[in-house]
């Protein structure tokens, strides 16, 4: 492990034990959050019971099939949108300033047209990550050498084949990091309408342990979250690592 | 083989020439020709000319890369059109390896489409890479390898493809001095085994001389032919020939043509 890691991972166990004994001295108050030990232990006795299975099944499933739809909408957007520099010379700067508009603020929209149902929670999270994976990808997309088109060309490769076998895995890395993003971006769609309008799910579920004062349950809950966007996220940053040190590229 | 006459030419350009449309920025630009222009099957023949003169130009209207405003390409006794006609080989001045895949998988990219089983897709990236003398690197990355190495993949991706033509467009450009010589030995020993014609683009007037059988010299732009020399080389030759006598009478020859040209180009009247 190289030296910046081991500092960080020392940032990360000293919060934690800071934290812990912040609980046990009695400075943060049993009502306010459990000491982290304990929450470990609960995690561990929630995940046993089995009583949050529905709730983690239903929010990933929802979490994938949202940033399943974005990243292929998105790679299609992209690469349409790629070839047509009218239409993206006019919806460019509408991509720069899409994250200045907070999508929760539609929910009373969505609940009107689509019900109280899954739709619209997948639909809130598929909003926030398509702009990451469409802006992402033509950015890879203005970035592959017109030299590895023109060698598509010579090597007589059919439109679909030069796209699939020399263009996407030239934006590659570029596109990989969109995905990073959407990933984020889908966990924070779903977590959040959860929240707010759904009768189910870790969201709801952390919302309901809230407002009953469980904390045996939503600590528990928000680290699950914490360990399965950290993973997922890993996950993907060694994959894009990867990539980019075959191109000579750290 | 296609069913062309015997003793036809491989390559015939007829009256071509390349007009870039006018746009918002830019007038239209008579960019090259007129040109007529016969390659022979099997001969080195190399292009010299001032910068701008639409060399380029010309290579990519042969490949079927660009199409001619004027004038009829054939190859092989087929007209060529928009597209790349099969047979047909380029390699470019630009890095054009696929940094995501190693040095025989770069080799095999244009494979696939052929109807070859495995067995003899493989030995066929091996001979290219025993051509190129890459088999040492055959799992590395591009990103591993020289410039000189990377362009000789790109070679070795052309050789897979066991083109009957083959377009070099400045492939020894972007590198030094000592690696082009060598790489020209490169050139010359594929040409030798592998029969095929190559037509190489260059700014280097000693390399054409040192390679090719036969140089056309192009005038400043529009770009039309202004000189063909021949050389006159044996077909067993290596870089050594640059110690021979007529040699140095090549590239003055070259050289005096342009001399004028390169002028025009900086926009001084030939002297």
């Amino acid at each position: 492990m190289s030296r910046t890691a081991i500092l960080r991972f020392a940032v990360i166990v000293g919060g934690i034990a800071v934290l812990e004994a912040l609980c046990l001295a009695g400075v943060i108050d049993k009502i306010t959050m459990q000491p982290p030990h304990l929450i470990v232990r609960d995690l561990w006795r929630l995940l046993v019971s089995g009583r949050m299975n529905a709730a983690i099944v239903k929010t990933l499933a929802n979490t994938l099939l949202a940033l399943g739809l974005a990243v292929g909408a998105g790679l299609i957007v992209a690469a349409l949108l790629h070839r047509r520099r009218a239409v993206r010379d006019t919806l460019d700067p509408l991509f720069a300033t899409y994250y200045a508009v907070p999508v929760f603020a539609f929910y009373p929209f969505f609940i009107v047209v689509f019900g109280l149902g899954d739709l619209p929670q997948i639909l809130i999270a598929f909003m926030l990550a398509v702009v990451a994976v469409i802006v992402n990808t033509l950015n890879g997309l203005d970035r592959v050498p017109p030299v590895l088109l023109k060698t598509a060309r010579v090597m007589r490769l059919a439109p679909a084949a030069a796209a699939w076998r020399l263009t996407l895995p030239a934006a590659g890395p570029h596109i990989v990091t969109g995905v990073k993003l959407a990933v984020a971006y889908a966990f924070i769609g779903i977590i959040g309408s959860e929240f707010i309008l759904s009768r189910g799910g870790i969201g709801y579920e952390i919302s309901f342990a809230y407002n009953n004062f469980d904390n045996a349950t939503m600590y528990p809950l928000i680290v699950l979250i914490l360990l399965a966007s950290i993973a997922i996220n890993s996950m993907l940053t060694r994959w894009e690592r990867t990539l980019l040190a075959r191109r000579g590229i750290r | 083989m296609s069913g062309e006459e015997l003793g036809a030419p491989q390559v015939a350009l007829r009256g071509v020439n390349k007009t870039f449309a006018a746009s918002r920025e830019r007038a239209p630009l008579h960019a090259l020709g007129p040109i007529d222009l016969d390659l022979r099957r099997g001969e080195f023949f190399a292009v010299v000319g001032p910068s701008g003169c639409g060399k380029s130009t010309l290579l990519e209207i042969i490949a079927g890369l660009s199409a001619a405003s004027e004038g009829s390409v054939h190859f092989e006794g087929r007209p060529i059109g928009r597209e790349v006609p099969e047979g047909v080989g380029v390699v470019f001045q630009e890095d054009a390896t696929l940094p995501w895949l190693t040095v025989q998988q770069n080799v095999a990219f244009g494979l696939r489409r052929a109807d070859l089983a495995r067995a003899g897709r493989d030995e066929r990236v091996r001979d290219a890479l025993r051509i190129v003398g890459l088999t040492d690197f055959a799992t590395s990355y591009p990103a591993q390898l020289s410039g000189g190495m990377r362009q000789r993949v790109c070679i070795a991706r052309t050789l897979v493809m066991q083109p009957r033509l083959i377009l070099l467009d400045e492939p020894f450009g972007a590198l030094d001095q000592q690696t082009r010589l060598l790489m020209g030995d490169e050139v010359l020993r594929v040409w030798r085994e592998t029969g095929a014609t190559v037509f190489l683009i260059t700014h280097a007037l000693d390399e054409a001389a040192m390679l090719a059988d036969r140089i056309g010299v192009m005038s400043a732009r529009p770009g039309h032919l202004k000189d063909i020399v021949e050389t006159g080389w044996p077909r067993d030759r290596d870089s050594r020939i640059v110690e021979r006598p007529e040699f140095g009478a090549i590239t003055a020859r070259l050289w005096k043509h342009l001399r004028g040209e390169s002028m025009k180009t900086l926009g001084r009247p030939a002297s």
